[in-house]
């Protein structure tokens, strides 16, 4: 099952509207890296609406997935978790996810275009 | 009583077991937290048999009575078992450079937890329980 990826402007957008599999997580890291790369993309929004269950692999994945999205440059931004989903991550334990997240869609696009202007401002 | 079984042979089934959950936690009343909780858990414990011993088994059933709304999940393989189950429990602890979570996390989600491993054998049980109002 291959995952869409969208080119808006300086952004790439993808939706997990499926049950990822391994093999699935694996092969969509692979295609967003490939994507940023050559697209030079500045950021990455995932939308996650359609996940009702995030468990621990899944977490990795995605986790795992914006280290790499950042490593070829892009920011990332996850957005659409559901309040359940987000709710029982919490209670799993500490910090799970590790990447900046949004409410929704225009969130997550507004979100990542500050940590680009951000980033742009850095020095060096 | 309500009762499903599912093999646990490939990650398709780990998808079928906690529908399996949610789907039997939503038409007992269980609110949307809950559903999420314990498909969340069944997710964690079938993707354990998975990884860790190939295949197995899972399986639900309505267990209430007439002062509590009870479901019970039993996830069991037949592979090389938990060699120190204290550490396995630990949060962070895993022998396949993976979160180490996902013990730890089933027994926080649902409100009895028991696990019970040997070699040749691990067997794990979940209960969501709901007084009847
Ligand atoms: N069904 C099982 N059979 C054998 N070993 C298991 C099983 N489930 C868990 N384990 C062991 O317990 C450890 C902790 O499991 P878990 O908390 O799910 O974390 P993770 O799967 O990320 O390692 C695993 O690394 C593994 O060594
Ligand atoms: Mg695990």
């Amino acid at each position: 099952m291959k995952i869409p990826i969208l080119q808006l402007k300086n952004l790439l957008l993808t939706s997990i509207q499926v049950e990822l599999t391994d093999r699935d997580a694996i092969d969509f890291q692979y295609d967003v890296v490939h994507k940023v790369a050559e697209t030079g993309a500045e950021g990455l929004v995932i939308d996650i609406t359609a996940m009702d269950v995030v468990d621990s692999f899944i977490a990795r994945a995605l986790n795992e997935t914006a280290r790499m999205a950042r490593l070829v440059g892009a920011e990332v931004v996850i957005c659409g978790m559901q309040p359940t989903v987000a709710l029982t991550l919490v209670e799993m334990g500490r910090e799970l996810i590790d990447v900046e997240s949004a409410l929704n869609l225009d969130h997550g696009f507004e979100k990542a275009q500050r940590l680009i202007s951000a980033k742009k401002r850095m020095p060096g | 009583m309500d009762k499903k079984r599912i093999e646990i042979k490939n990650e398709a089934d780990i998808v079928l077991a906690r529908q399996a959950g949610r789907k039997m936690a939503q038409s007992l009343g269980f609110g949307p937290a809950d559903q999420t909780r314990l498909a969340t858990a069944i997710s964690e414990l079938t993707r354990n048999v998975i990884q860790y011993a190939q295949q197995g088994i899972f399986e639900i059933c309505d267990q209430s009575n007439r002062k509590a709304i009870i479901i019970r999940v039993m996830v069991e393989d037949f592979g090389p078992g938990i060699a120190d189950l204290d550490k396995a429990m630990e949060y962070g602890f895993s022998t396949s450079q993976s979160l180490g979570v996902g013990l730890p996390a089933a027994k926080k989600l649902v409100h009895k937890f028991s696990i019970k491993s040997k070699p040749g054998h691990t067997k794990v049980t979940m209960v969501m329980t709901r007084k009847r109002v």
